[in-house]
């Protein structure tokens, strides 16, 4: 009997787990309701992309919602480099990326038929960051930060940076080579995305690591997106960077907007696929992140498009409509 | 079980005859030490364990409110953000891969317990495959469900169910050992028992056997989905997604996410309210591993029997 018995439990549990999955199939999408003004638009919009970015699209897509409730917004976070990969194989929608599309990357998308344009959506910096103890460094050229980080034989030591630095050993941290924020560094400062001091410890995605490693000697330095500054308080110090006018610019909401901190200040964009604009929950989508760019940038803790960026970036979306 | 209680007998008379020794000679040294390893093997499982909950329950103490399993992921509103998608779509995911290692898990057990000739190369090589299955790291994978699962002959897409499909694999040999393991111990008098009756070898397998192994398979399929429901890696890969503000439509169709997956990608965020609320998501996930695993002991509980 006890047999009998214990096999009925266990047909009752797959019976019941396979009851409420199919159950969960079956259901569907709550009906529609109108939006206030305009027409309301259903369907879904498919973004993936950049862990930098995803953070600004995230309060579009939240704030898009209160206007069009039945447009189903979705943000993945595969990386720059792995958006892009679904975004050309015709997976996704929109992709996020943190710096410019790549040769080979656009080769792929023309392989398979995808048009895109780039729209520039939030800027974005770089800060070189090092520990509060550190009280020698207050601006450093592109050529000193690049003899820290430079593949072929990097300095290890502060004395060697510049004449009358102190004797103290350099620890680096940075993010992986799967993120566009390494590309974009190791692109200014070295010449080439990807050459790097192979001694930097990465941190892969998770720049408050970096934070942490920077905190804990006075030698020690990174680079993280500025945002993460706001954030690290009094953890670590951001250093101004000598720009290709020969001034020192501390990174800021001004001097990135302004363009004066260069080389890393940087915008952030998103690609839509021409296929995509055709829906219009995307291209709805779009327009309401253009427009109320500065809104989502100063929540999500960027900086804004100035004016120009933003003229700029719906003449890229109208040109590929 | 008569087995175990004859070892349990067996052990008794040892720890009484030690005791003798002890009581003649003083201190059984090697006997204390011996406990001591054990005792502290397992005190420090538990430690790490109460310590990594602890400090996600300190952590994540401001944001340990109902709003965590009843709300929608907000950037904007941090304060009231919850799981709920993340919830529903792990809940998919986790009965999507129940239902396929289950059954396939149970019959590759039978398959090589009562059927397979253990002297043919090819069940040989299948049961090394399947011992180093259990090893590959999980974002292999990963790799594996987009090559084949999302894309490919499958071509289900970034849905759950894609998600289950590439868990499942993953987690696929720990439940065949553990159903194997079950199917051994069931005493072969007991078939011998059951064919002597006039039963055939399905009659035998389905009725005899299989009920007995309910609690070993069991066992399996609680450490199997345990892994699973834990994992990040594979399921980035295979398109959950991190911000979804709706709920998933189906596991067939339409974005999900995950809990570790969102866990994940508010850890890393630069502000530190996102951060507490990525401690205060580790205790939803623990909490939803406890509700699963409680009704799988309670199922192996209610099968259990002596003979």
């Amino acid at each position: 009997m006890s047999t009998k018995y214990s096999k009925s439990a266990a047909f009752a549990a797959t019976l019941a787990a396979a009851a409420l999955f199919l159950s969960a199939c079956a259901t569907t999408a709550e009906p529609e309701e109108p939006a206030e003004g305009g027409e309301a638009l259903s369907g879904a919009v498919v973004i993936d992309g950049s862990s930098t970015v995803a953070p600004n699209t995230e309060v579009a897509a939240e704030l898009f919602q209160e206007v069009q409730p039945d447009v189903q917004v979705s943000v993945g976070v595969s990386g720059t480099g792995g958006g892009f990969e679904k975004f050309c194989n015709g997976e996704t929608d929109i992709s996020e990326a943190s710096r410019r599309i790549a040769d080979d990357e656009i080769a792929a998308c023309e392989a398979n038929g995808i048009e895109f344009v780039e729209l520039g959506i939030a800027n974005d910096g770089l800060a070189v960051v090092v520990n509060p103890a550190n009280d020698w460094v207050d601006c450093l050229t592109v050529a000193e930060i690049s003899s820290m980080w430079t593949p072929e034989n990097p300095v290890t030591n502060w004395a060697d940076v510049r004449a009358g630095f102190p004797d103290q050993e350099i620890i680096l941290y940075g993010p992986g080579t799967d993120s566009g924020t390494f590309d974009f560094f190791t692109d200014e400062i070295n010449g080439d995305s990807g050459l790097i001091n192979p001694a930097y410890n990465d941190i892969g995605e998770d720049d408050n690591a970096a934070v942490l490693g920077v905190a804990g000697g006075a030698g020690n330095s990174a680079f993280i997106p500025l945002s993460f500054v706001e954030a690290a308080g009094d953890q670590v110090r951001a250093i101004a960077i000598e720009n290709e006018a020969g001034e020192c610019v501390e990174p800021s909401l001004d001097t990135v907007l302004t363009g004066d901190y260069n080389p890393l200040g940087r915008q952030l964009f998103v690609y839509p696929s021409a296929e995509a604009l055709t829906k219009p929950q995307v291209l709805a989508f779009l327009e309401f992140y253009i427009t109320n760019q500065a809104t989502i940038a100063e929540t999500a803790g960027f900086i804004p498009l100035n004016a120009d960026q933003e003229v700029e970036a719906l003449e890229a979306l109208n040109s590929l409509l | 079980m008569s087995k175990s209680s004859g070892r349990t007998r067996v052990a008794v008379r040892a720890a009484s005859s030690s005791t003798i020794r002890l009581d003649r000679v003083g201190v059984d040294i090697k006997g204390e030490l011996f406990r001591a390893v054990l005792l502290f093997s397992i005190l420090l499982g538990v430690v790490m364990l109460a310590t990594l909950l602890i400090f996600v329950a300190i952590r994540g103490s401001d944001r340990l409110d109902l709003n965590l399993f009843t709300q929608l992921p907000s950037s904007i509103d941090v304060g009231t953000s919850g799981f709920l998608p993340a919830i529903v779509g792990t809940t998919y995911v986790m009965l999507g891969t129940l239902i396929t290692i289950v059954p396939l898990g149970v019959s590759a057990a039978v398959y090589l317990e009562e059927y397979a000739n253990r002297d043919r190369w090819y069940n040989r090589i299948i049961e090394v495959n399947i011992q180093n299955l259990a090893a590959v790291p999980s974002i292999v994978f990963g790799i594996l469900g987009l090559a084949f699962i999302v894309r490919g002959p499958l071509n289900l897409g970034f849905v759950a169910f894609a998600g289950s499909l590439t868990l499942a694999m993953m987690v696929l040999p720990t439940v065949i050992i553990a159903a194997r393991e079950a199917i051994r111990g069931v005493p072969p008098t007991l078939r011998d028992a059951s064919m002597g009756l006039g039963a055939t070898k399905w009659q035998t397998t389905w009725r005899q056997v299989l009920p007995l192994s309910v609690p070993g398979i069991v066992t399996g399929t609680i450490l199997a989905m345990s892994r699973a429901i834990g994992e990040t890696a594979p399921l980035l890969l295979v398109g959950a997604t991190t911000f979804v503000r709706f709920l998933p439509e189906s596991a067939f169709e339409g974005a999900y996410s995950a809990i570790p997956v969102q866990i994940y990608q508010w850890a890393v965020r630069p502000q530190d309210e996102f951060r507490v609320l990525a401690a205060a998501g580790a205790l939803v996930l623990v909490a939803l591993l406890l509700v699963m695993n409680s009704f799988a002991i309670w199922l192996r509980a209610r099968s259990r029997k002596e003979f």
